[in-house]
């Protein structure tokens, strides 16, 4: 039984200049890119596999897996792509480790492209995070410098290149096709599968996609063995990761713990729902996962957990709202925004989305009739599954979800203004206008 | 039938302004251009950072800059300018010398961003998308900007700006306007949203060292771990 958090990855990020080269080699960094370089691809590969580890992005595909697929006989280089376009509404996991430790990341880079025979590899990081891609900048300048990457890597005989490239504002683009349609230089737009990546990818070559902390997880799996990994978590959710805490509790933040922690033990380390309130509802992992309740603080937080409560673990993204906060409003604000992201590719998407935030104001006025709660679900069914990717998924998720436990709440909507049922400046954490009201 | 009237509106999709031609764009860009494109196994894709570095000179997507783009890549213009409006993060008119973004996703909506953006436009006298007319403060409502744990959550040319209120807010707005220093809560000393944009395009400004390795709250799970004597496993306990 391990420990109630595990810090691994978060271990070093309160050092004195964590970020850098120095202050990564001090606290034991690059020890695992000299004993990969020794094995051979298919060795971490297998270890990789072994170890269980599974894409910490939010979809929980075995890392090794992926690796694995990645064709030994097309002629084609083999690129790896680093999901660092950590766009989801409620997570903020990635950003701080790359901010602490953006060494972390290269050392998994380097070790996951010598596995895959990739001698190129990019990192895609959202733009709107100016002090992230400088410290990413300045990793890969320094991990150059020191002989990490570039050519004869340590000796080895294996080269690397690093890119590190800033998106420009776009959620779709952390969905991975159209992270590489982007990185091709045009719109972000996702791909028809198959074919899938792993065979025709980033310049139709062979290509692997993984999310930031599940790469960054790699280095640790290398140097204490894929036994050590899987002593933390679950038979089939195993290792640590980390579980990102915000909204209405007492101290939100940043926890890694073994997976199949509990939003209550959670809850009680950051002191629990701020004082004199109670929880109402919760995302496990981000807007795009279906909501849940206080009926379920004590299901694990892993990839089994979630999907038995039909919901999904996500990007362990823990948003919390207590009983002040509006399920329509919130849920409002949460399609508004997959209405503004929608790529626009695909019709019902496109469209559904601008239906659905139409009707949902309706609802948040007082103005939707009799019979309109159907209505939203019936265009949700038009719209869900019937799209190229997982975008109007997850915009349909968060509404039938929200429609599934407060049903009572939208049929409000009938008569009543969300904002008079729940008055706005009860959920915010400062004083604000009375008047707060709609906000279009 | 309920009588909702279900209408597409696209009328914030606007294009690049083509009327204003002006450029600040010479051969040292140029060749920044073509050295950004230099960088990838295929040209193209240079294409976001290329962006990134026309707003940085121009202060906007420029005409110019859509024909110095195509024309190093070997694109057409309308290539380009597809690319171009896809995108947030483009400005297709010039911004303000710091640009501010107010998240009013839900968790930070709820949690007091709407009365921050309100508060916000209200003492800039400026809508979401507009520009001060001294062309100091351009203000944005932004999406989601993965920094949940610290909400509500403002930025300033890219820059962190953690658990805001009204009163922080202003106070940061008018040391903005006078030219005081401000520093982002994780990250550097503000310069200007053209400065920023450079450092996207790809080209370091040498301010990776400023700022601290990480927040209060990103740093929450590790104390209490310290605290409490857990850890991770002992690798030779693990067998």
């Amino acid at each position: 039984m391990s420990d109630t958090l595990t810090p691994v990855l978060s271990a070093n990020w309160g050092v004195e200049k964590s970020w850098t080269l120095d202050a990564y080699k001090t606290a034991g960094g690059y020890q695992a890119v000299g004993k990969a370089l020794q094995m051979t691809p298919a060795e971490v590969t297998d270890l990789v596999k072994d170890s269980g580890l599974r894409g910490r992005g939010g979809a929980g595909f075995p890392t090794g897996m992926k690796w694995s697929f990645v064709p030994k006989d097309n002629p084609n280089p083999t690129y790896l792509v680093v999901n660092a376009d950590e766009s989801e509404p409620g997570t903020c996991k990635d950003m701080p480790l790359l901010l602490a430790s953006p060494h972390t990341l290269v050392e998994g880079m380097i070790i996951a492209s010598y596995a895959i025979n990739c001698h190129t590899a990019f990192v895609y990081i959202r733009g709107e995070v100016l002090h992230v891609i400088r410290r990413m900048q300045q990793a890969v300048k320094e991990a150059y410098d020191a002989g990490y990457l570039g050519t004869d890597i340590l000796g080895s005989g294996y080269d690397l290149d690093i890119v590190v490239h800033a998106g420009a504002g776009a959620y779709i683009c952390g969905e991975e096709t159209a992270l590489l349609d982007s990185l091709e230089g045009r719109r972000g737009q996702p791909r028809l599968r198959p074919p899938f990546p792993a065979v025709a990818g980033l310049y139709a070559s062979p290509t692997v996609i993984n999310n930031v902390e599940s790469i960054s997880s790699v280095p640790a799996i290398v140097k204490n063995g894929s036994a050590w990994f899987g002593a933390m978590g679950t038979e089939k959710s195993k290792g640590m990761t980390i579980y990102s805490l915000s909204g209405h509790v007492n101290r939100p933040g940043q926890f890694e713990a073994p997976l199949g922690i509990t939003l209550r033990e959670l809850l009680q380390l950051s002191g629990g729902v701020r004082a004199g309130h109670e929880l109402k509802f919760w995302t496990p992992g981000g807007s795009s996962t279906p909501i849940l309740t206080a009926e379920h603080l004590d299901v694990p937080l892993d990839y089994e957990g979630m999907a038995s409560v039909k919901s999904m673990l996500g990007t362990k993204a823990l948003q919390v709202f207590d009983e002040t906060t509006s399920v329509v409003r919130t849920t409002l604000r949460w399609v508004e925004f997959y209405k503004h992201e929608s790529c626009g590719k695909c019709t019902p998407c496109r469209e559904g989305n601008w239906w659905l935030v139409q009707m949902l104001k309706k609802f948040e006025a007082g103005e939707a009739v009799e019979g309109d709660v159907d209505k939203l679900l019936d265009i949700c069914d038009d719209i869900g599954g019937k799209s190229f990717c997982a975008l109007a998924d997850g915009a349909v998720a968060c509404v039938t979800s929200a429609v599934r436990h407060f049903r009572g709440e939208f049929e409000a909507g009938y008569s009543t203004p969300a904002w008079e049922l729940f008055p706005y400046g009860r959920s915010a954490l400062f004083e604000v206008p009375e008047t707060m009201g709609a906000h279009a | 039938m309920s009588g909702h009237e279900f209408q597409s509106f696209f009328g914030e999709s606007g294009e690049v302004d083509m009327t204003d031609t002006s450029t600040s764009i010479d051969d040292a860009t140029m060749a920044e251009l073509r050295e950004l494109a230099g960088r990838y196994p295929q040209p193209r894709s240079a294409l976001l950072p290329m962006l990134h570095l026309v707003q940085s000179v121009d202060g906007r997507i420029s005409p110019a800059g859509i024909e110095a783009c195509a024309q190093v890549l070997g694109i057409t213009t309308a290539q380009v300018s597809g690319v171009a409006t896809f995108y947030t993060m483009y400005r297709r008119r010039p911004g303000g010398t710091h640009h501010v973004g107010v998240c009013t996703t839900a968790l930070c909506a709820v949690m007091g961003g709407d009365a921050l953006l309100e508060r916000v436009s209200e003492k800039l006298g400026i809508e979401p998308d507009e520009t001060t007319p001294d062309g100091t403060f351009s203000l944005e409502r932004i999406e989601c900007n993965a920094a949940c744990d610290f909400a509500p959550v403002m930025m300033v040319n890219w820059e962190f700006m953690d658990n805001m209120t009204p009163e922080k807010a202003e106070r940061l707005l008018d040391d903005l306007a006078a030219g005081r220093e401000v520093r982002s809560t994780r990250g550097a000393t503000i310069t200007s949203w053209r400065e920023a944009e450079r450092v996207l395009a790809g080209f370091p400004d040498g301010r990776a060292d400023e700022g601290p390795s990480a927040g209060e709250a990103s740093l929450l799970g590790k104390s209490i771990a310290d605290a409490n004597g857990w850890t991770a496993p002992k690798p030779e306990e693990a067998k």
